[in-house]
């Protein structure tokens, strides 16, 4: 299974990024056979939706997972239609996407059932 | 003649100058003021208008067919604000990141595209006192984009239009405040020379010089702070039009609804005569 975790960097060593719609990058990572690739995030400087347009293209990956530190509404719905899981870890440690890797594996990260804050837009009234 | 008044600074006093200039305009000639803070439009307490006529304003958002669209997703890739994405056969719209451009619109190639109404705020107009033609836009509760609202409100004119057009413009720097100042002819800066209002009033300076508009400044609340206002004024040739004490008993005034030069008719000639010193500016 493909997998997508944040990251600030360009390998699977690189430090876990707690944004989603604005990391850096994504590393997608095959859970079975270890091979991964890395992607500068398309919607790093989107003029709006960038959780949107980030989660259009892990979509566009195959990425079947994804693990950030948040998911806003709009990357929830997008990601959600896209029948993709959610799990957050926590931001406030260091970890790089090797460690974050492993954690999913073990089963030790919170899966989500909806967004975990509310919009920048408005959207929340 | 359009005429701005803009600030940067919050509460320096747009609404008192604007509301008082509009009554001393409203002397010589036919007048509009147009609260164009549809955040917090406020300048109906001081001119008592009958809102009586009301339109409901906001941007056109779209609406997919789903028996026509082919899922290319072409809509997505222009939208440059990801308010409609496409996964598989899935469409999601996000009408509070939509800007109402019609991009979508544009180039489906299906025709699947619909467009309709996502309502933001309203316009309300009416009569005020002295003959004073009055209009505001009033966003609502839990809208975050301004600018579509007063856009439709300049565009919103009644049917005999007045000769002087005065906008009263929301606090701040951002896009509503250029759209306020957008067209005008005359932009009118209220500060206060404190720190605060010097480094908010440059911001307001750069957008009328980025639009071309002349701009002179009112100082409110003068007497206290600081002279770095004046000092900026004199070094970039903008003309200060007028200066307002801090007084006790203008705040009581503004503060129990009174337009300022009623409540202190000794500001009437100083009114006069910047009106007439932004009448000249702009015919020349």
């Amino acid at each position: 299974m493909k997998l997508a975790i944040s990251i600030s960097g360009n390998t699977l060593d690189s430090p876990f990024d707690a944004r989603f719609g604005r990391a850096s990058a994504f590393c997608i990572v095959d859970t079975e056979t270890g091979e991964w690739q890395a992607f500068d995030n398309p919607a790093i400087s989107a003029a709006g939706g960038a959780g949107v347009q980030a989660a259009q293209f892990i979509a566009s990956q195959g990425a079947k997972a994804v693990v950030s530190g948040a998911f806003g509404p709009n990357a929830y719905d997008t990601l959600a239609a896209a029948d993709i899981e959610m799990y957050i870890a926590p931001g406030n440690q260091a970890h790089s996407a090797t460690e974050i890797l492993e954690m999913f594996k073990a089963g030790k990260l919170t899966q989500v059932e909806a967004a975990t804050h509310k919009g920048y837009h408005g959207e929340n009234r | 003649m359009r005429i701005v008044v803009a600030s940067g600074k919050g509460g320096t006093g747009k609404t008192t100058v604007a509301t008082s200039l509009a009554l001393i305009a409203s002397e010589q000639e036919s007048v509009r003021l147009m609260d164009c803070d549809v955040e917090a439009p406020n300048a109906r307490l001081f001119l008592n208008p009958s809102l009586d006529s009301h339109k409901e304003v906001g941007l056109l958002i779209p609406q997919v067919d789903e028996n026509l669209c082919s899922y290319c997703a072409k809509c997505a890739q222009v939208c440059q604000f990801h308010a409609i994405a496409v996964i598989g056969k899935k469409i999601l719209i996000f009408p509070e990141l939509c800007h109402g451009c019609g991009s979508c619109t544009l180039v489906c190639p299906e025709r699947a595209i619909s467009e309709h109404l996502n309502v933001l705020g309203v316009l309300e107009s009416g009569s005020a006192v002295h003959g004073i033609e009055f209009a505001q836009g009033m966003m609502k509760i839990g809208e975050p984009m301004a600018v579509p609202i007063i856009r439709e409100l300049k565009k919103w004119a009644p049917v005999v239009l007045p000769t002087i057009e005065i906008r009263d413009a929301p606090p701040g720097a951002s896009c509503p405040v250029v759209e306020t100042i957008r067209g005008a002819d005359f932009a009118l800066l209220v500060t206060e020379p404190t720190p605060f209002g010097l480094h908010d009033l440059k911001k307001v300076v750069a957008i009328a010089r980025e639009l071309g508009i002349p701009a002179g400044v009112v100082i409110n609340r003068d007497g206290i702070g600081d002279n770095a206002v004046e000092k900026y004024c004199i070094e970039n040739n903008l003309p200060i039009l007028m200066r307002i004490p801090m007084e006790r008993r203008i705040a009581e005034a503004i503060a129990s609804g009174k337009l300022l030069v009623e409540a202190a008719p000794e500001y009437h000639k100083a009114f006069q005569n910047m009106f007439e010193t932004i009448t000249t500016e702009v015919k020349i």
